[in-house]
């Protein structure tokens, strides 16, 4: 499959981050957002047909619904109800994966949603809550997506509100193992990571094109594990790119990173 | 047995102190007419316990509540709830920070007569090192420790169904119930509003009785409130009030605040405050949102 040379870096985002659930098998695919949705789907059309994903409702689906207003007489391919009360059976039996946004992600791989300065009794900023990320964190493999790497988001020091359990040995419940939390894919504007280097320390497995080391390791709050030449990251085919186009009919994977930047960037692109 | 009731009568058995469960999800399905019956009240000192939206963030801007115990509260799209992070920035409100799932264990744990649920759900972050009243137990089983869930006992819960019969019989008839059959079993009392009141033989039909998700005993009270939800939605009737959402929520940043908001909207009864929306025929027309 040859390689597309337009393409924008949402795209090149979307196809790297749909890697993360290659070899899953018959899980849950859940994709927070447009461009974890979209990489997702487009695993489940592509490398992963066993996929299973829901309407982000209450169904499950045999084929991913295209994001946005669909047609009067466009007909989702139920295959079963999954209601929100249901989806926690899912989450507890381990068969599912999610790929979230956190607003803090620290060394550990520990995320936060909730809050964050000031105190825990009255914060500067309070955003979400823990939402369902301290259940997702110890059940089930999860992976990130970052729209604007820096060190507000990969902070230096720990999350101001630990949301997720992380490789934290200081925070390791009795009877566990670090190795039982399963940290995937991080996937940002600048490259992918993941928790496999030494000591689950946060290692780079690929560099977007035009992007550099040192501009990863600036904009991450703490060292980042290298291994021997980094590749770039591979770029999307023109079939991925069709695939994203039909699922994303409306255009919104235009919206998701600032600028829309393309896929291919130069130093001006970072001026 | 007829368990009709005004909204008014509902919120007359409510006490200052209690804790109140409310249905729903975020942006969808809540009971916000007995919502605004209670913005109408003297209530006070609440400790609210839901999947929460508008109505946490109502009540806690109306100073009716005490605590809210949580594991998010936000319009789905628009992600942060304006009044409830004014009350969380302010430390206005006690909390209790939990996991969506953590809620559910406890509505069930309440429901089942249980003191807790052990499950490894919190274990290693703050939902846990923030909440010094949810114990970590060693198990008798294994090596490992469990989170113990408390029972999240809850004196009465607010749930807005689609149907009902005066005998207590409840439908939903939309694609979720969301944890409202927890939420009914969890509580001492269940006041549930509908859009719809029906007669009993409504639910002759297996099809019709397949969407009822609690016996009628789990159900106190019901109140007949067409448009009940509004601004959330009730799909299949309604979707939830886009424009009406981004009013609430902008009405945050105005120097009248949530106090405006009530003086544009609220009104001395739920039939002024459908006026001053638009009408039911409005908010039935509103269009069910595209996930």
């Amino acid at each position: 499959m040859t390689a597309a040379t337009d393409y924008t870096l949402a795209e090149l985002c979307i196809v790297a981050a749909s890697k993360a659930f290659e070899n899953d098998g018959e899980v849950l695919a859940t994709g927070i957002g447009v461009i974890p949705r979209l990489a997702a789907s487009l695993a489940m059309k592509t490398i992963n047909p066993d996929m299973m994903m829901t309407d982000s409702e209450a169904w499950m689906l045999s084929e991913p619904n295209p994001l946005g207003k669909r047609g009067d007489d466009f007909v989702p391919a139920c295959e079963s109800w999954m209601g929100f009360s249901r989806i926690f059976d899912n989450v507890w039996s381990g068969k599912r994966h999610a790929m979230l946004g956190p607003t803090q992600i620290d060394k550990f791989g520990q995320t936060n949603t909730s809050a964050l300065g000031g105190t825990y009794e009255a914060p500067k900023v309070m955003m979400l809550g823990a939402r369902g990320f301290p259940g997702n964190s110890i059940s089930h493999p999860n992976s990130f997506f970052v729209p604007a790497h820096n060190t507000r988001v990969f902070m230096d020091g720990e999350c101001d509100f630990v949301s997720s359990i992380g490789y934290n040995p200081a925070r390791l419940p009795k009877g566990h193992s670090l190795d039982d939390v399963d940290i995937r894919l991080i996937v940002s504007d600048l490259c992918v990571m993941d928790f496999r280097g030494p000591d689950h320390q946060i290692r780079l497995v690929s560099l977007h094109p035009g992007v550099s080391l040192e501009q990863v390791q600036e904009s991450t709050g703490y060292p980042v594990h290298v291994e021997g030449d980094v590749p770039v990251t591979a770029a999307p085919t023109q079939t991925q790119l069709d695939i994203i186009a039909a699922l994303d009919p409306h255009n919104q994977r235009a919206y998701q990173i600032k600028d829309n930047p393309p896929g291919v960037r130069t130093a001006a692109d970072f001026a | 047995m007829n368990k009709q009731m005004t909204a008014t009568e509902v919120v007359a058995s409510l006490e200052d102190g209690m804790t109140i469960g409310i249905g729903g999800w975020g942006p969808r399905r809540k009971p916000m007419a007995l919502v605004r019956e209670i913005l109408r009240s003297d209530l006070k000192d609440l400790t609210i316990v839901a999947y929460g939206g508008a109505d946490v963030g109502m009540l806690c801007a109306a100073g009716k509540v005490k605590k809210v115990v949580f594991a998010f509260v936000s319009l789905d799209f628009i992600p942060l709830e304006p009044y409830f992070r004014q009350a969380r920035q302010s430390g206005s409100i006690e909390v209790m920070e939990i996991d969506e799932g953590m809620m559910l264990l406890g509505l069930r744990a309440a429901a089942w007569g249980l003191p807790y649920i052990p499950t490894e759900v919190g274990l290693g972050t703050d939902v846990i090192n923030r909440n010094p009243d949810i114990k970590v137990i060693d198990s008798p089983y294994d090596d490992k420790e469990w989170v113990a869930m408390p029972a999240l006992k809850l004196d009465a819960s607010l749930i807005h169904a689609d149907r009902a019969d005066n005998r207590g019989v409840c439908q939903i008839a939309g694609p979720d119930h969301y944890l409202d059959d927890w939420f009914a079993r969890a509580a001492q009392k269940t006041y549930v509003s509908c859009d719809e009141l029906v007669e009993t033989s409504f639910f002759h039909d297996p099809a019709q009785a397949r969407l009822v998700h609690w016996e009628r005993s789990q159900t106190t009270g019901v109140v007949h409130i067409p448009g009940g939800a509004h601004p959330s939605s009730c799909t299949p009737l309604y979707g939830f009030d886009v424009p009406h959402f981004k009013a609430y929520t902008g009405s945050a940043k105005e120097e009248s605040g949530f106090q405006g908001y009530l003086d544009k909207y609220l009104g001395g009864s739920e039939d002024e405050y459908q006026q001053n929306v638009g009408g039911l025929d409005a908010i039935r027309a509103i269009e069910l949102p595209t996930y």
